[in-house]
């Protein structure tokens, strides 16, 4: 197996439970990750999507793992190339008043330019996730600018 | 609480040892204690020393796979750090002086 290639982490001061749900809801995804938002019911072995406020997806894979509100694992994939599948492990960990959230984005296709495109992303997104947790309000500029 | 995170990621970084290892992991993330100190010339101590501050300020970010620690570049407090200084709207601007440098120092290494 090889090594993750991209490992982030975010102190929260937030709960567990907050941190999930600011994951896995629409009305919460939708407020710090440039207008879009993560959808499905997150069982595992269900389908979920990272859809634009048009509710087109620009995201699409399976949840493989879902263990609220501790761990999600998930596939990552464009729709237009579902071939081209990564994955993406969500981690929350509770300390003392904090949460300790690591995102690891893993398993690229050799071939792939993925891992290239979210490395971009991933730092904004965190940043603002953690804004909004803490204060409400997530970071304004979109993903990807 | 927010003023003590950013104090102790500007410590990390007022340190040409720990930028270095730093850059080390941008190159190649993932790597274990033994790969760094070959890679690096400090010793095993330092870079355990050093490792350890920039973990405490979440520059480094650690996975264990088995009885491998490995370490990772975090940009994610860097990037609230730019968030918070450099505005939007001259984001473009810096790019474009940014780019600009980055051709004038080409031209003159060609040069040479």
């Amino acid at each position: 197996m090889n090594k993750p290639e991209l490992v982030y982490t975010t102190y929260i001061r937030s709960t567990p439970e907050k941190t999930w749900d600011a994951i896995t809801k629409p009305e919460f995804t939708r407020q710090y990750w440039g207008g879009n938002a993560n959808v499905s019911d997150w069982k595992q072995g269900s389908e979920w999507q990272h859809v634009t406020n048009e509710n087109e997806p620009w995201i699409t894979g399976e949840v493989v793992e879902s263990i609220p509100p501790k761990r999600l694992v998930l596939t990552w994939a464009d729709p237009d190339d579902l071939k081209d599948v990564s994955r993406v492990t969500y981690e929350i960990e509770p300390l003392e008043d904090m949460v300790r959230l690591t995102v690891t984005h893993d398993n690229f296709m050799a071939d792939s330019d993925m891992s290239g495109k979210v490395s971009k992303g991933w730092p904004h997104v965190l940043s603002s996730m953690k804004s909004f947790l803490e204060t409400g309000t997530g970071l304004k500029v979109g993903c990807g600018s | 609480m927010i003023a003590r995170v950013l104090d102790e990621v500007f410590k990390s970084l007022a340190d040409a040892s720990r930028r270095k290892l730093l850059d080390e992991l941008h190159k190649r993330g993932g790597q274990t204690l033994g790969e760094l100190c070959q890679h690096l010339d400090m010793t095993r101590q330092a870079v355990t020393k050093h490792l350890a501050i920039l973990e405490a300020a979440n520059l480094v970010a650690t996975l264990w796979r088995g009885r491998e620690k490995l370490h990772y570049l975090n940009p994610v407090p860097l990037h609230e750090i730019y968030e918070r200084w450099i505005a939007k709207y001259e984001r473009h601007r810096l790019q474009a002086l940014s780019d600009l440098k980055k051709g004038l120092e080409q031209n003159n290494n060609a040069k040479k």
